[in-house]
């Protein structure tokens, strides 16, 4: 009558049961995931467009002391001319890497919902132990490492859509893509979320994996989600931050991940070097945190 | 007869000093139905957890359909199903849907699982809203769906954790008939808990009276209420009166008097024809009868003459109230 001879085949079959049960509990709530993409459209249109960096060269009147221009020989002060009309282009491609700065944050937006959906991951198996779900799993034969894993699968699975949701949102807004970019770039940059998110929902979830409050989770990630973004070049370019901040901003995942989406997508040239970079630290941060979160299933899941 | 479930000084110990369960023993037989019956707060969840292998005991160990909790754990798993205390099915599906999900913990194919979640919501009852979401399920039915989803792995023994806990009278008798009908239907072995008495009466085979941790005492139903050996005549008399306990004792056929406060309970055999003559007695002494009650035996008497106090007052007062709330808090 038992189920022995299915005992080796519950292992995958079980993680996919239970990935498959949170996307489910995801995308029949329509209004879920419509809140999750409303909060980068905001940040997009508020911020990425409040904080338009260019303007302050274009739309300040920069008068030079009249008896100065009259020095200057009618060359020279063409010369003058050229130099000031690509100034604004040339801080902006040195400090962005783009010349605009709504295309550079838009990249960091991907990362943002990306961090996001990965830190409220730990909420979920909170919600599980509380709700006696989680014992009830725990009581069959599935593997202790594909509960936690679907979880992970499934805060992956949904930041990617999201992520993509918000690539095409950025590009309606005007985001500009760089002149070598094709489909096999996209990707690219989506293989880097993907171990971004790997790597940081393992993280989260080792954090909650004992927690029997949802508060205590809420609290954590209301404590690191800014420190994280803002620690990272989302937002801004890491090699113009003080030196403190630089060093924080070396060991943020999120750095590495931004990085690579941001050359994959916009940047006219990929440092190709850089990138090999990213990627490894990327693999090795997720590797080490889902092997975390495994191990740490194994002996904490129950007590 | 064959034992299905072995228990051996069985101990949990929360935080270094909270006994929960304390040395406990006792085994199941194949095909009975073994209750634990005590107040909340009893060790009867902590019991069942380290049963189902979700909680590691401090000491002890027990063997489930012969397999050790602690080493085979992944092999007790396969052969039992569980219905938790809590709902624990996923409100935003449907009843369906989480039949095949719990299946698919199991490993149970796709082809097989879809054959048996339609014999299961048959034999509970819940064709009809199978591709209903669970949120728009009454208690009742959000329980018979929580059964059928133990049952799916055929399992050999059955664990109900308070299976009737919160459900009205009605709803409770119906779930009591599912129960009767799986014991009978696939001869199933069942370890249930609850904290009623007429259920455990009703349903178990056996019972053990569980407080404070350790099993007090067990028996079949009706050998517990046997063992009281006889009716129980209860007295009551105005407050300031004097002690009466030596009084009653010499009548014939009173076996055993107990005080508590102003109240005697007196057990005595053959209690409509003994009763007159304690009355006879006391009126004659100028004793003042505010009150008096004849019962045959119950599993509640059963119960006050064991643990000495009865459910209610058990549930009621704060230093169990507090003794409970720590243990919930440490098991989760």
């Amino acid at each position: 009558m038992t189920e022995e001879n299915h005992n080796s085949k519950s292992m995958f079959h079980g993680f996919w049961a239970l990935t498959n049960r949170d996307l489910k509990k995801w995308y029949k709530a329509p209004l879920l995931v419509l809140m999750s993409i409303i909060q980068p459209i905001l940040w997009m249109g508020l911020f990425g467009r409040a904080m338009n960096i260019g303007a302050i060269f274009t739309n300040n009147p920069i008068t030079l002391p009249t008896h100065l221009l009259q020095s200057l020989s009618p060359e020279q002060q063409i010369e003058l001319g050229t130099f000031f009309a690509g100034l604004k282009d040339n801080i902006m491609t040195s400090t962005f890497g783009v010349n605009d700065y709504f295309s550079f944050m838009a990249v960091g937006m991907l990362s943002f919902v990306v961090v996001f959906t990965a830190m409220f991951s730990g909420m979920s198996i909170v919600w599980d132990r509380r709700l006696g779900f989680l014992n009830k799993a725990l009581s069959t034969p599935v593997a202790r490492g594909a509960i936690i894993m679907s979880k992970v699968l499934s805060a992956v699975t949904r930041s990617l859509i999201q992520a993509g949701i918000v690539v095409v949102l950025a590009w309606l807004f005007g985001m500009q893509f760089s002149p070598s970019f094709t489909v096999v770039h996209l990707l690219g940059a989506f293989a880097a979320l993907f171990l971004m998110c790997l790597g940081l929902s393992s993280l989260f979830l080792a954090i909650a994996i004992r927690s029997t409050r949802w508060e205590t989770q809420m609290a954590v990630v209301n404590l690191l989600n800014l420190p994280l973004i803002f620690t990272s070049n989302a937002l801004f370019p890491s090699n113009f931050m003080p030196d403190w901040l630089q060093t924080i901003s070396y060991i943020n995942p999120i750095t590495y991940g931004t990085d690579a989406a941001r050359q994959l997508l916009i940047l006219p040239t990929i440092d190709i070097s850089q990138l090999a970079i990213d990627f490894a630290f990327l693999g090795v941060f997720a590797f080490i945190f889902a092997t975390i979160g495994i191990v740490l299933s194994w002996k904490f899941l129950s007590k | 007869m064959e034992e299905v479930i072995k228990v051996e000084n069985l101990t949990k110990v929360f935080n270094k000093h909270l006994t929960a369960v304390d040395h406990v023993n006792f085994d199941v037989k194949a095909g009975e139905i073994f209750g634990f019956l005590g107040p909340n707060g009893a060790g009867k969840t902590t019991t069942i957890n380290m049963l189902i292998t979700i909680l590691k005991p401090t000491e002890g160990t027990a063997h489930v359909c012969k397999y050790s909790i602690t080493k085979d754990a992944s092999e007790v798993r396969n052969c039992i199903g569980v219905v938790p205390q809590e709902y624990t099915a996923d409100e935003d599906l449907t009843g369906m849907e989480n039949i095949l999900l719990c299946a698919d913990l199991y490993g149970i194919p796709r082809s097989e699982s879809k054959k048996r979640a339609q014999e299961l919501l048959e034999l509970v009852e819940m064709t009809k809203f199978a591709d209903k979401k669970v949120q728009t399920y009454s208690g009742g039915m959000r329980r018979r769906l929580e059964l059928a989803c133990g049952l799916i792995n055929r399992p050999r023994v059955l664990f109900l954790d308070e299976p009737t806990l919160g459900l009205d009278v009605q709803t409770r008798t119906a779930t009591w008939s599912y129960i009767k009908k799986l014991k009978e239907q696939f001869n199933m072995t069942i370890f249930m808990t609850t904290h009623y008495l007429e259920e455990a009466d009703n349903l178990c085979d056996r019972i053990a009276i569980i407080d404070q941790g350790k099993i007090i005492k067990l028996d079949s139903p009706e050998a517990l209420k046997e063992s009281l050996g006889g009716d129980i005549l209860t007295v009551a008399t105005k407050e300031d009166d004097d002690d009466v306990s030596g009084l009653i004792s010499k009548i014939p056929k009173v076996k055993e008097v107990k005080k508590q406060n102003s109240t005697y309970r007196v057990k005595v055999e053959n209690g409509e024809e003994t009763a007159p003559l304690i009355l006879n007695a006391l009126m004659k002494n100028g004793v003042i009868i505010t009150r008096l009650s004849l019962s045959k035996p119950t599993l509640d008497e059963v119960y006050l003459e064991y643990t000495g106090k009865t459910m209610r007052e058990e549930e009621g007062s704060p230093d169990m109230f507090r003794q409970r709330i720590t243990l919930r808090r440490a098991r989760q």
